[in-house]
């Protein structure tokens, strides 16, 4: 029983990462709305940093900064990967909303249905 | 006993994750973003991922709120109410369940959260810990990785934002109409 309960607790976070990703995929999919495709989008990123972060954890370590006495550290390796990651989504975040603002514009609608409507006519 | 906190507020962050599947509000989906930016910078926190929560709560809790909040304003406030569109809902939560139970599958051969003694802390790790300190002079192992020994990545990172920066600028700045 404490067996199943340990490895439950080591692997929930994972499964945590995988469901924000799934949830992050289905909005991206289905809804029709631009923003909230970005919006999904950006759950579908933090769901994979949550996994990089969660894999470089290690119980009872500091965080990576030299501190006096500490035994073990965490892993700095995979923080450094999703800090870069993190500012990148930024970016490409800005750019999809300018994009939205200027489709807004030429098309008078943030609906996939509404411009695909529009470019038919 | 961290890693019962870590996962109570994963919990939380899937229930405001189907909360923004749901709400049509786009103003009220904007700042539950925030929220859920700054619960993922507390479990960035307690995964000891400090430089990464700082980040997170500055980059995505602020700016990218403030940029959605701005798009918002730029445009419209609520989603209308999708059509007849079934048929892609069920894709889409196939295509979502597939892959979700690939991932899990995947994750039943990973180390669990925490191990010590996992393959990615002995490979490079210790390197970096033991010697990126003295040989760069900074106490912070993820700023002297990123600033020194991943420099030229990082001028990558900075060209991607500087790109980003012009294509936004060049999108929504207008030249030399006095129209609206």
């Amino acid at each position: 029983m404490s067996e199943v309960l340990t490895y439950i607790t080591e692997h929930a976070v994972q499964w945590g990462a995988v469901i924000l990703l799934m949830l992050g995929l289905y909005i991206v999919m289905t809804r029709g709305n631009l923003i909230k495709k970005v919006i999904g989008l950006n759950i579908f990123q933090t769901a994979v940093f949550l996994l990089y972060i969660s894999i470089g954890y290690v119980l009872d370590g500091a965080a990576p900064i030299v501190l006096e006495g500490a035994e073990r550290y965490s892993n700095p390796l995979p923080h450094v990967l999703i800090l870069t990651a993190i500012v990148v989504s930024v970016a490409t975040t800005s750019l999809a909303l300018a994009l939205i603002v200027r489709i807004q514009e030429a098309y008078g609608s943030i609906e996939e249905d509404e411009i695909l409507e529009h470019g038919e006519t | 006993m961290e890693r019962l906190h870590v996962i109570v507020l994963v919990i939380l962050l899937i229930a405001l994750a189907v909360t923004l599947v749901r709400l049509r509000s786009l103003l009220a989906i904007a700042i539950l973003t925030g929220v859920y930016s700054l619960i993922m910078a507390v479990v960035y926190t307690l995964l000891d991922a400090v430089d990464v929560a700082f980040t997170e709560a500055v980059v995505g809790a602020g700016i990218t709120l403030t940029l959605m909040l701005a798009a918002i304003s730029l445009t419209t406030r609520r989603e209308t109410k999708p059509g007849k569109r079934k048929g892609q809902r069920i894709v889409g939560a196939a295509t979502a369940i597939v892959a979700g139970v690939a991932l899990i599958y995947a994750t039943t051969d990973m180390p669990g959260l925490g191990i010590q003694d996992a393959p990615i802390h002995r490979h490079v790790a210790p390197y970096y810990i033991e010697t990126g300190p003295t040989e760069t002079g900074v106490p912070n192992i993820v700023t002297a990785s990123l600033a020194s020994y991943r420099g030229f990545d990082t001028l990558g990172e900075v060209t991607v934002i500087f790109t980003a920066g012009i294509s936004v600028m060049a999108l929504l700045w207008r030249w030399g109409k006095d129209d609206r």
